[in-house]
């Protein structure tokens, strides 16, 4: 009995991540992803703020965990780690927020997120226009 | 009766703003793209609307995570151009026009469109680069509706172009002033992708096919439901549905003004294009 919940739990939480990866390298943002990521894309968005944005700079993991971010998020916030942050329930568009404050652009980002430099990035973009 | 002149689909990716800012409209890198608005200002000064009305989606403006309007319509006196976070500069409010607002609130909700109103909404890049790009000195009057791509569930392309066609409906029974001349803005797309290991995505036969689509078989993308829109055109190429809504506004048949289309500006494929009723 133990082990066939465990094995059901195994498959069903293989089923999730089957689902959230059906489209290879990206995660569909829906309402589980809305809820791991509450508090870190809460965070985010008061960096719509300057005077938000001041106080995290003044003390990172405080600001973090005034939003009550888990140690795995807060531990990606202090890596500056993207995907990380998309696996834990980042969403892209308030992610952009916190990369805003290091003043990466969203090619500085997409360098990063795929493992090339920002100019073979670049590159890659005008390739898709051919 | 108030009357639509015409939808104009355009990019309004953030880094326009910079580059709007800079004054790099003859820069190589940009020329491609501002050289696309030159048949869209010539079209705007002949057929002078008074008043644009913007299919657009929130990038966490106005609305967070918290409360996530499926369609809302901004009811607003003026809409100013919140800080977006990531330091683009910000433009000066845009006028609302809340008599028409509350005509498409009223109109829709009868017409089974259960939309939020928003008497104050803060917009962002969607709003303000589309306005900047085609009117750069000046502008008309707004009414924002907003269309949710931020989280799923989406609504299906094919809502989004009935939204479009009820929407179209409304505007014309608008007779509080006559002969409203209307403009209608799809803002977005085209396909592309900022996060995760599929970042940079781009597919240039996906969004050709669907921009020909618009012109003489406008249902075609009703087709695809949300995940599909994702794989075919990239988590962000979604905002294709601010496209189709603003076509589906035109009922009947249109003529294409002016079509560009270049790869990249940003992480993006750009569109630009103008349609006008025939009828």
């Amino acid at each position: 009995m133990g082990e066939q919940v465990a094995t059901s739990q195994q498959e069903a939480a293989l089923g999730e991540e089957t689902e959230r990866h059906s489209i290879p390298g990206t995660i569909i943002f829906d309402g589980t992803e809305a809820k791991r990521g509450y508090g870190l894309n809460k965070m985010c968005f008061s960096f719509n703020e300057e005077a938000n944005r001041n106080a995290f700079l003044a003390d990172e993991d405080g600001y973090c965990r005034r939003y009550g971010l888990t140690e795995a998020q807060r531990d990606a916030i202090s890596r500056r780690d993207v995907l990380a942050l998309l696996e834990l329930g980042g969403h892209p568009y308030y992610l952009a927020k916190f990369a805003g404050i290091f003043h990466l652009d969203v090619q500085d980002l997409g360098a990063m997120q795929t493992g090339l430099s920002k100019e073979e990035f670049k590159a890659r973009l005008v390739e898709a226009g051919k | 009766m108030a009357r639509i002149v015409g939808s104009i689909m355009s990019t309004h990716v953030p880094a326009i703003a910079n580059a709007l800012d800079r004054h790099d409209e003859t820069d190589p890198y940009w020329k491609p793209f501002f050289d696309g608005y030159e048949a869209v200002h010539a079209w705007l000064r002949e057929v002078q609307p008074d008043v644009a009305v913007i299919f657009h989606n929130d990038h966490g403006m106005n609305f967070f995570l918290d409360k996530m309007p499926t369609f809302a319509v901004g009811c607003a006196p003026e809409y100013r151009h919140g800080d977006e976070g990531w330091g683009i500069p910000t433009v000066d409010p845009y006028p609302g026009h809340p008599d028409l607002s509350w005509h498409l609130a009223e109109t829709l909700v009868g017409d089974e469109f259960d939309v939020t109103t928003c008497q104050e909404m803060l917009v962002d890049h969607a709003v303000t680069n589309p306005m900047k790009l085609l009117w750069p000195d000046g502008g008309v009057p707004i009414v924002p509706v907003t269309v949710n791509t931020v989280m799923f569930p989406y609504p299906s392309a094919k809502r989004c172009f009935a939204l479009g066609e009820a929407t179209g409906r409304a505007i014309s029974s608008y007779d509080a002033v006559p002969d409203l001349r209307v403009v209608m803005i799809g803002s977005g797309g085209l396909s592309h992708q900022l996060e995760g290991e599929r970042a940079g995505f781009i597919n240039k036969s996906f969004d050709l096919r669907f921009v020909e689509s618009l012109t003489d078989d406008p249902r075609w993308a009703t087709q695809f439901s949300g995940e599909d829109l994702v794989k075919e055109t990239g988590s962000q190429g979604v905002e294709l549905l601010m496209w189709l809504a603003a076509r589906a506004a035109l009922i009947g048949t249109v003529r294409r003004v002016t079509w560009n289309y270049h790869i990249p500006i940003s992480n993006t494929a750009a569109g630009t294009l103008v349609l006008e009723p025939t009828a």
